[in-house]
């Protein structure tokens, strides 16, 4: 790994002026990292709320929700949700949640923050193209959530968007009209930013590093955002032209995703030739790697910030690094489990199995780092330690499930039932989300020169540590008794004895969600008059740490600094503390 | 705070195992002739992941409870053996696990799924509408009429636009909103869409099928008990989606042979 030839001096830039510069068109990577942040906060509350309804209605069905009719009046008539704006709550929640919150925080959000500053640069490489990708993500959400009240209705196909249900338009029932085509509006905005991020990001981490940075010494957070550039840059690529495509099997008359002979709402639809396992294969494609770009920066903040309050260094971190360049490899051998059963060759189903399970190898390595690195080690029970230990912990629960579903014999019951829905929030919603709060809880004196309250940081862990195991476990009993997922209600015999247990995930999730507002609250009154945050208030080695809290417009006050040292020296002796700081001119102690 | 969490990591791990331990929630009778294999791998890999699931759980909570900051000047250790053992672990076990799940699972799956149906297995074209299933028999010439979406009209129920005024075939075609089969008989079912993507699934009959617009998929099996069960749709449809569904009935031979020749005789 050699020494990086560019210096971040070269792409020195004066501050910005005036109000709108600093604060709203700003090229700043800061600014623009924490609008991704906030941006994603109005996301997750959004997408929270329209859980709390879906498994509201699902709990009590026939139960009004006050207030609701007067938002609603056509999707919840005196407050009682429809079938189908349960399933367009249901498909809002999905495209929110995957794409502006669990795509935008960890990855767009802190990494626009932290990257640059912790390979030592003054910016990212391309600050306008930086400033236009989340202003774009900024217009994609607008438009998703117009859905809401332009036209006839939200979209209700789900955040996969199943063809031809989705391409064929209004013939296929209500949401399927603009809507709809908002939705694939809103996604092809969305891969247009998110491409222009990565290129910003993988140009950054390559050309800016600062002298002695070298590969080797980039803290694991970096690695993981320039991994998780790296399969963005494919993925979104791939679901850009899918989502162009479907708007013009909507709009233009196309065919791409719709066969001959299809008989919709009484009338032979004027269409012939398309394919509907292309859309599948192409979602996919881009789906199952997108798990990886949600839940990979997690994997990379909880390596970062596991160490600090472990006080020793991360165990084995080239193998760390290994795990996640060939996870991120065998992202994009995988999507075709989830089409196990959609009629494409079952011999496929067979090859698609094995790298399915083979990704759990470096998965489980990376597990065994975490947990091997709190042996012997010093914990500090901070709340971002505790978020980590809870990463660990919903990240192996939500794990351990892909071990049944990868296999296309047991995919064969347990497909379309609750038993998937609580595997892919447990392994990538919940475990992002712990990612998310302890990257807050870790970087926030950073970010906003305040300490965040540790006593209110505590109360949430513990609320939702327990609450999300109340919530998203259970959901694996429905899914082995064979509960449909995707149902408005449960009408059907043999789903009748489960309302009982649904009714107990409802008021879970409800404690859950209203525990979040302990960290609103935290979030917005710490950053508003928290106690002043010191410069390196947990005792951190990387560069972020060297530099004041909140960090000047360049980052390091125009004397960029000089890295001596990995991110990994805890647990040293030396004179100054058990920790040695990557700019430190101090030799290291004993690792 | 360490001990605080250890415990209530234990707590979790112990009460989320014992649920799946008691079958508390299990998966409902099996009535067909491939189920137990599915039921047996489901088995061992809730036995193996599971064992996996409260190790790596426990592990963290001991660790948790044992290593906090006690301040008390002692140094922090490595883990013993460094790394090593860790990769070790996880190729060798997971590994091997991986290896066992996929020979023995992909045996069951091709089983199911890659075998060619039994030639004397009941012939049974299916229809799938938003948000209804139907079912078609060939009727006593064995033949199915063909079928034509520019024929088909609910309101005169021809679901499979069938033209019996110039397909002989068509003529004697059964179309029925039950599936109705005879017990311990293989039954070879081809799958259609009319509109939008469905999915077959009978929980009991340890099957799941989507419908594909376009595709003919076939998919067969065996009931091995008599009785009847719900067929739901697992793929999401539109707004009637959890309303979709129809019966299988499983009848002893020879009163399904009764049934049909009933059903013949409306014709």
């Amino acid at each position: 790994m050699s020494q990086p030839t560019t210096v971040a001096a070269a792409h020195h830039h004066a501050p910005p002026q005036g109000f709108l510069r600093k604060h709203v068109f700003s090229l700043d990577h800061k600014v623009i990292g924490k609008q991704y942040l906030d941006l994603a906060l109005v996301a997750v509350c959004t997408g929270m709320v329209l859980s709390w309804l879906m498994r509201f209605h699902l709990a009590w069905p026939e139960t009004p929700i006050p207030g609701l009719g007067k938002l609603s009046p056509t999707g919840a008539a005196g407050g009682v949700i429809t079938p189908e704006y349960y399933l367009a709550l249901m498909t809002m929640h999905g495209t929110i949640m995957v794409f502006f919150v669990l795509t935008t925080a960890p990855f767009a959000g802190f990494g626009n923050y932290f990257l640059p500053i912790q390979v030592g640069a003054e910016d990212m490489a391309f600050p306008r193209i930086n400033m236009t990708s989340f202003w774009v993500t900024l217009v994609a959400f607008l438009v998703l959530i117009s859905a809401f009240v332009v036209g006839d209705g939200p979209p209700l196909s789900g955040w996969t968007a199943y063809a031809p249900l989705s391409a064929v338009g209004k013939d296929a029932g209500p949401g399927q009209g603009v809507g709809q085509t908002l939705w694939a509006v809103s996604i092809t905005l969305f891969c247009v930013a998110q491409l222009l991020g990565a290129l910003n990001f993988i140009t950054t981490t390559l050309d800016l590093r600062t002298k002695g940075m070298s590969l080797a010494r980039m803290p694991y957070s970096t690695w993981a955002w320039f991994i998780t550039s790296v399969i963005g840059l494919i993925a979104f690529a791939v679901l850009m032209p899918a989502c162009i495509l479907l708007i013009l099997d909507r709009v233009a008359g196309t065919s791409f995703f719709i066969p001959a002979g299809l008989v919709i709402s009484d009338r032979l639809q004027p269409h012939a030739g398309g394919s509907p396992l292309l859309w599948q294969h192409l979602f996919w494609f881009f789906g199952h790697p997108e798990v990886y770009i949600a839940i990979l920066p997690g994997f990379g903040i909880i390596s970062h910030i596991l160490p600090v309050f472990a006080r020793k260094p991360l165990l084995g971190p080239r193998v760390l690094i290994a795990c996640l360049v060939s996870i991120a490899f065998l992202s994009y051998t995988v999507w075709g489990h989830h089409m196990f059963l959609s009629g494409m060759n079952p011999f496929s189903a067979t090859l698609f199995s094995v790298p399915t399970l083979i990704i759990t190898i470096p998965a489980t390595i990376v597990t065994l780092l975490w947990i091997g690195t709190i042996y012997g080690a010093k914990l500090r029970f901070t709340t971002p330690a505790l978020f980590c230990l809870g990463f660990v912990s919903v990240f192996v629960s939500g794990g351990i499930s892909g071990f049944f579903l990868a296999q296309p014999s047991i995919d064969t019951y347990l497909h379309g039932t609750y038993f998937v829905v609580g595997h892919f929030h447990f392994v990538m919603g919940v475990a992002a989300m712990f990612g998310i709060f302890a990257a807050t809880y870790f970087w926030a004196p950073k970010m906003f020169g305040r300490m965040m309250s540790e006593t209110l940081g505590k109360w949430h862990f513990w609320l939702t540590f327990i609450g999300v195991y109340c919530v998203f476990m259970p959901m694996h009993y429905l899914g082995l008794a064979g509960n449909v997922r995707r149902y408005s209600a449960f009408t059907d015999d043999y789903l009748k004895p489960l309302i009982p247990l649904h009714r107990f995930i409802t008021v879970a999730a409800l404690f859950t969600g209203a525990a979040q507002l302990i960290f609103l609250f935290n979030l917005i009154r710490s950053r508003l008059r928290g106690p002043k945050a010191p410069d390196n208030p947990w005792e951190a080695t990387s560069l972020e740490w060297s530099t004041t809290s909140p960090p000047p417009f360049d980052n390091f006050g125009g004397r960029p600094p000089v890295v001596q040292h990995g991110p990994n020296e805890y647990g040293t002796k030396g004179a100054a503390g058990d920790y040695v700081m990557q700019a430190s001119p101090q030799a290291a102690g004993r690792a | 705070m360490g001990k605080l969490f250890a415990l209530v990591l234990a707590i979790i791990t112990v009460i989320s195992t014992a649920f799946f331990v008691t079958h508390t929630w299990w998966l409902p009778v099996d009535i067909s002739a491939h189920g137990h294999a599915i039921d047996h791998q489901l088995s061992e890999t809730m036995l193996s992941s599971g064992v996996l699931f409260v190790l790596s759980q426990l592990a963290l909570a001991a660790f948790v409870w044992r290593f906090g900051d006690r301040r008390d000047g002692r140094a922090v250790t490595t883990f013993p053996g460094g790394v090593t053992p860790m990769v070790v672990f996880a190729v060798v076990l997971v590994g091997a696990e991986v290896l066992a799940l996929t020979f023995v699972g992909s045996k069951v799956w091709a089983g199911i799924y890659q075998t060619p149906p039994d030639p004397n297995s009941l012939q049974i074209d299916v229809q799938s509408e938003q948000f209804a299933f139907y079912f078609r028999y060939p009727g006593p010439d064995g033949k199915f009429g063909a079928t034509h979406p520019d024929l088909i009209n609910e309101a005169s129920e021809n679901y499979f636009g069938l033209d019996p005024k110039n397909d002989v075939s068509a003529r004697d075609d059964i179309v029925v909103p039950t599936l109705t089969i005879p017990v311990n008989r293989p039954v070879a079912l081809t799958l259609r869409a009319k509109d939008v993507g469905h999915a077959f699934y009978v929980p009991e009959l340890r099957i799941q099928q989507d419908f594909v617009p376009g595709l003919s998929i076939p998919l067969h099996f065996t009931a091995t008990q008599t009785g009847k069960y719900e067929i739901v749709c697992t793929q999401l449809c539109g707004l009637g989606h959890y309303n979709m569904r129809a019966y299988i009935e499983v009848l002893p031979a020879a009163q399904f042979e009764q049934w049909l020749k009933d059903k013949a005789a409306q014709q």
